[in-house]
């Protein structure tokens, strides 16, 4: 972000804010098909994990296998006090639930915090991988506090209503989901904005220089960690409101790592990266596993070919282009990418064809139709096989063939003077 | 006490399959300063192989030949995965690793089917070796043990009397050093990920008839590996070798006997509540340490991290 | 903003899929399970079962309601409770009223909870779930309503016939209680203390609980086992946790009776092979060797289009053909009350698996035959195409019919 005069600043960063908020006010009108709300509250929930889970991965480089766990236990206390709620035991109307969440994270996060950060790198990445053992064996053992293996389950519309709202139907929540979404990306935003959050981003990138300018990096790790705490905690109670339940499945290992898959893929470090991470992968696992059960196979695919080729993710790809943009130079992209677009494309279909083919006739044996993207056919007949074996071959080849293009185009477009390649 | 001498020999069995797998995975650490995530996986490689090829020729050949296939396919996997990972830094070799886990585990899936598969233990070792107080000890389990100690011997007598094992061996303790002198060459890194990925196939071979070949095998003994590393100090072999021992006599001693919690805190001088199913309380009124056994490793992980980062025998940090 | 076009695009994606099938006329049963990840082939085989018993049981014998025919819409919950509650939810915007799930009784826990309280919130679009898998007796009891119907027999049910088969094996005299630390684990634990000291004079001499799906190495337990001097095991263990648990008791030189609630098929039968012989005894309802002739009929059928794929769920049978009954006698698929009201209290007489069915309208749960079996090679019928299978050893006949429930039923 450049320094601009402050007048001139303030406008042009709200204005993205105002976007999104009528963005998010609009959608449920736009998509009123069954299953879309359901969906979007979804997505919503997750954007704000990824993005919690960015503050420790993007911003302090701070690999932890354990993320969920504060979004679990957060959103367990949630569900208790919607359940004291119920029996009026105290008075909170549910808009406030999330915070309950977000502060029991933080306090999680604070005593966890206090020694899991001495340091990075491997010991910070194992210690999170302990405690996430930890705590979800105590889910099934502890069943006063977290219900075994059943969870613990409430009723939302219990709570007092707000403005005579019970959150009865499903947009209802939305609406709060969305409220919350918006309130704790600003936040977080504004925390990568303070010297906090910008040192983290230092002792990522440098420790030692961050060090020398009089940071402790394991004071900034701490307060990052506190922080995306205290955010999972948020995630968590607005887990509880739209599901209603949570189980050990919310705190376990698995739901860790799928937060470490979806922000890496939608790219750490940048911060839109964890939305579009959230919004793809819960898009991925919803829509794509409704047509195949390979669903994982391709996130894992996915996931190990980002982390190869496209290190800062989906929208380090796109920032990338950020330069050629300035530079004026994107115009001699356009070209070499047409060129490639329609082989890489070949490339895929066929790769994908030939993976589901070969699954189809080896797991659904009694079904001998079957069919991909949007073609029917005979899996019984060789000629499937031979087409998509031949997309493949041929799209790989020309992939190949034009990806030389692709790299020199890209040396070309982004050639600085006097700062080489 | 026969009780405890059994138990003896089945911890030790179990620990030092333990071992083969914290080895491999040390020895990488050691060489490249990366904790390979997806090394359960190629256990689990190892395992499946060897099914396959037990199915098609037979346990034997088995044996040798699925081993060196996962010792190829690691070798790969550093060459065109790994290594271009590696100028990314030290966190996305990490993750690179770990999705290498679930792309394998999934790979398997799609290859073999979810459910478990029948690969059992030969013939040949279907007889009862031992017998005491008892209890049996099969041939099978004594044949895991020699194949350990045989392994343990081999890579004992690399590391210390070959040109090989003495790079390796000043790797771990002087890594600037070694690379200076031209050493650090990329072969070596091909090699030492790929034998390290190599022993874990190794133990997944002889692991998959006593402990059940199935999908979520490598996930299940995934992160208890990285417990015998991490806590006998990342890059010490003979920390690992302890830790994989310790750890294995911990688990089996704590399956083994059922002290409760209830007969502690009576001792303490509590009284048992009467309807102990309503009662407060009843998680730790009923708790017993076979309920808690699994769990022990990673409180001991938490321990030594917060008290001793370098584990109990490291010398260096990543 | 090109964020929110990707999300247009993709959900516009599910909308036009989802709006396609919303006015087709057949009666959609939503079945929910996993179908991908490691749990996938239990999922998978009961969808078969689904898909088998709904066309040749109901759409090839006329269908419901004078014609329509009935469908099984496949929706995976990747054995996660959220995404379940997800799939719940996507299957009632899609207009499917009826909700079938049987893997895990935690799911079903949380499938229960919220379908009671959807039709609570939504009176004209309510849904009736029918479980035809999940054990856990809560289901039926504490946590009962209305709009559930569990087809397979319960933990207690299930415990009560083993007890009554073991208090006529006299040789065994101590006996050892085994499971996973869960709910299930415990409620077979729990019914177990309770029948054999009500029936037997057998002394329990080990019960414990040991953490579900991470214990790695079961020799030390098959140790303790021996040592204690059981002559019998009882375990709810599942999956790799039971093949892991028989193996090693094999290994050490166990040779009483396991007996188990998961020891067939979905792969345990074929890894055991031999080692299981005459030691797993299983018990369950509609179990095959001998079958009716019927049954052989249809599993024959069932086998040529589903070749990898047992009828390890009979249940399932009796379900779609009970499901469909009802909707014909209220005469309604829209009408949930009426189809609940009908599937209440409905007597069955089940041709194919040669017992009476009583959906009990007190809880909701079908009381039916359960035996108990044993694993052999003597069999008609095999699992895992293993050349082994479960032969009847002791049938109870209407098990439980008379059993007490905490159910505290809510009609509307």
């Amino acid at each position: 972000m450049a320094n601009g005069t402050n007048n001139t600043m303030s406008m042009s960063s709200v204005l993205p804010w105002i976007i999104a908020a009528i963005a998010l006010v609009i959608l449920p009108f736009v998509f009123t098909g069954g299953g879309s709300i359901t969906i979007m509250n979804q997505i919503g929930i997750t954007i704000v994990l990824a993005m919690s889970y960015n503050m420790l991965l993007g911003q302090g480089g701070m690999l932890s296998f354990g993320h969920a766990v504060y979004m679990g236990l957060g959103g367990f206390v949630a569900v208790h006090v919607m359940n004291i709620v119920e029996y009026q035991e105290i008075w909170l109307p549910l808009p406030f639930l999330p915070l309950v969440g977000g502060l029991v994270g933080l306090g999680f996060a604070t005593i966890i915090g206090s020694f899991s950060t001495r340091k990075a790198g491997t010991v910070f990445a194992m210690i999170s991988l302990g405690i996430g053992e930890l705590i979800a064996a105590c889910c099934i053992i502890i069943t006063v506090f977290f219900g075994g293996e059943e969870g613990i389950s409430g009723d939302r519309t219990m709570a007092p209503p707000t403005f005579g709202i019970e959150f009865i139907s499903q947009k209802e929540v939305y609406f709060l989901i969305a409220f919350w979404v918006l309130v704790s990306t600003f936040l977080m935003y504004l925390f990568t904005q303070t010297p906090v959050g910008k040192m983290a981003n230092a002792v990522r990138d440098n420790p030692e220089r961050a060090e020398f300018v009089g940071y402790s990096m394991r004071w900034v790790r701490f307060v990052s960690f506190c922080a995306a705490g205290f955010f999972a905690g948020v995630a968590g109670g607005l887990f509880a409101i739209n599901f209603e339940i949570l189980t050990e499945l919310n705190l376990n290992l698995n739901a860790s790592f799928t937060v470490l898959l979806a922000t890496y893929i939608g790219g750490v470090g940048f911060f839109l990266g964890p939305i579009v991470g959230a919004i793809l992968f819960t898009l991925l696992q919803t829509v794509i596993g409704l047509k195949t059960d390979l669903w994982a196979l391709y996130t894992g695919v996915v996931f190990i070919l980002t982390v190869m080729f496209l290190p800062a993710g989906i929208t380090g790809f796109f920032a990338m282009h950020l330069v050629p943009w300035h530079l004026g130079r994107f115009g001699m992209l356009l070209k070499p990418y047409a060129k490639i677009f329609l082989p890489a494309l070949m490339f895929v279909i066929g790769a994908v064809g030939l993976t589901e083919l070969v699954n189809h006739s080896r797991h659904h044996g009694d079904e001998v139709l079957m069919s991909l993207f949007w073609v029917e056919f005979n899996t019984k007949s060789a000629v499937p096989y031979i087409v998509l074996v031949l997309l493949t071959a041929v799209g790989f080849w020309f992939s190949r063939l034009f990806a030389r293009e692709v790299k020199e185009a890209w040396g070309d477009a982004t050639f600085v003077e006097g700062q080489g390649r | 006490m026969d009780l405890i001498i059994i138990n003896i020999i089945d911890g030790l069995i179990y620990g030092l399959l333990l071992f083969m797998l914290s080895s491999g995975l040390t020895l990488i650490f050691s060489m490249m300063g990366v904790l390979n995530l997806s090394h359960a996986a190629f256990y689990m490689l190892g395992a499946y192989f060897a099914y396959q090829i037990s199915l098609v020729i037979g346990f034997w050949v088995g044996l040798i030949v699925a081993p060196v296939l996962v010792t190829i396919l690691g070798a790969l996997v550093e060459r065109y995965g790994l290594r271009r990972v590696h100028q990314y830094g030290h966190v996305p070799e990490l993750i690179f690793t770990f999705g290498l886990f679930f792309v394998i585990e999934e790979s398997v899936q799609y290859i073999w089917g979810r459910n478990m598969v029948p690969y059992n233990s030969p013939e040949s070792l279907n007889f009862i070796a031992i017998n005491l107080a008892g209890g049996s000890i099969p041939a099978y389990k004594v044949f895991m043990l020699l194949v350990s100690v045989a392994i343990f011997v081999a890579l004992y007598y690399v590391l210390a009397r070959t040109r090989i094992g003495m790079i390796i061996q000043a790797a771990l303790s002087y890594p600037k050093t070694v690379e200076a002198l031209g050493h650090n060459v990329p072969l070596v890194f091909m090699g030492v990920f790929g034998v390290g990925t190599g022993l874990a196939g190794l133990a997944g071979v002889i692991a998959g008839p006593s402990l059940t070949t199935f999908p979520g095998m490598a996930f299940l003994l995934g992160s208890i590996v990285f417990v015998c590393v991490v806590v006998g100090g990342l890059g010490s072999l003979t920390g690992a070798f302890l830790a994989s021992l310790l750890i294995g006599w911990l688990q089996t001693f704590a399956a083994s006997y059922n002290i409760g919690a209830a007969d502690i805190l009576i001792a303490m001088g509590y009284e048992y509540p009467k309807d102990v199913y309503y009662h407060p309380w009843r998680d730790l009124w009923t708790l017993t340490l076979p309920q808690i056994g699994p769990i022990l490793p990673y409180l001991l992980l938490i321990l030594v991290l917060v008290f001793r980062p370098y584990g109990l025998f490291g010398r260096r940090d990543s | 903003m090109k964020i929110f076009k990707k999300l247009t695009a993709m959900v516009m994606a599910i909308g036009v899929l989802i709006g396609s099938s919303a006015f087709a006329d057949t009666v959609k049963i939503a079945f929910i399970d996993p179908l991908s990840g490691p749990f996938a082939t239990t999922g998978s085989n009961g969808l078969a079962e689904w898909k088998f018993a709904v066309e040749k049981l109901v759409n090839e014998k006329g269908g419901v309601l004078g014609g329509k025919k009935m469908e099984v819409v496949a929706l995976d919950n990747k054995m996660d409770g959220k995404e379940s509650l997800i799939q719940v939810q996507v299957a009632i915007d899609q207009g499917i009223r009826f909700i079938a799930q049987g893997n895990s009784s935690g799911i079903a826990n949380a499938i229960t909870d919220m379908v009671k309280k959807h039709n609570k919130r939504n009176p004209d679009k309510r849904v009736i779930f029918i479980n035809y898998s999940a054990v856990d007796p809560a289901l039926t009891n504490d946590k009962c309503n209305f709009w559930h119907f569990r087809f397979d027999a319960n933990a207690d049910i299930k415990m009560d016939a083993i007890t009554d088969v073991i208090a006529q094996v006299p040789s065994i005299k101590k006996m050892y209680l085994i499971g996973q630390d869960y709910s299930f684990g415990k409620a077979v634990a729990a019914a177990a203390e309770k029948y054999l000291a009500e029936k037997t004079s057998i002394n329990i001499v080990g019960n414990e609980l040991h953490p579900i799906g991470k214990v790695k190495d079961f020799t030390p337990y098959a140790r303790k086992i021996l040592a204690s001097g059981a002559d019998a095991v009882i375990t709810g263990n599942w999956g790799a946790d039971m093949v892991n648990l028989g193996r090693s008791l094999s290994e050490s030189g166990f040779k009483g009776p396991i007996y188990c609630y998961y020891c067939a098929s979905n792969g345990i039968t074929g890894t055991f092979g031999a080692a299981g012989k005459g030691m797993l005894h299983l018990v369950g309802e509609g179990l095959h060797n001998p079958a009716t002739p019927e049954l052989t009929a249809y599993h024959k059928a069932f086998k040529a289009k589903y070749p990898k794929w047992d009828l390890s769920q009979p249940r399932i049978i009796n379900a779609a053909q009970m499901l469909a009954a009802a909707i014909n006698k209220a005469g309604t698929a829209d009408d949930m009350v009426a189809v609940a009201s009908a599937l209440e209290g409905m007597e069955f007489d089940s041709k194919l698996l040669g017992t009476k069915v009583l959906m009990r309208a007190k809880d909701h749960q079908a009381i039916q035959n359960v035996h108990v079996g044993i694993h052999t090679d003597d069999v008609e019928i095999d699992y895992d195409n293993s050349g082994y299978g479960i032969k009847i050893f002791k049938t109870v006949e209407m098990a439980s019919m008379d059993s007490a429930t905490s159910c505290k039923m809510k009609r509307p």
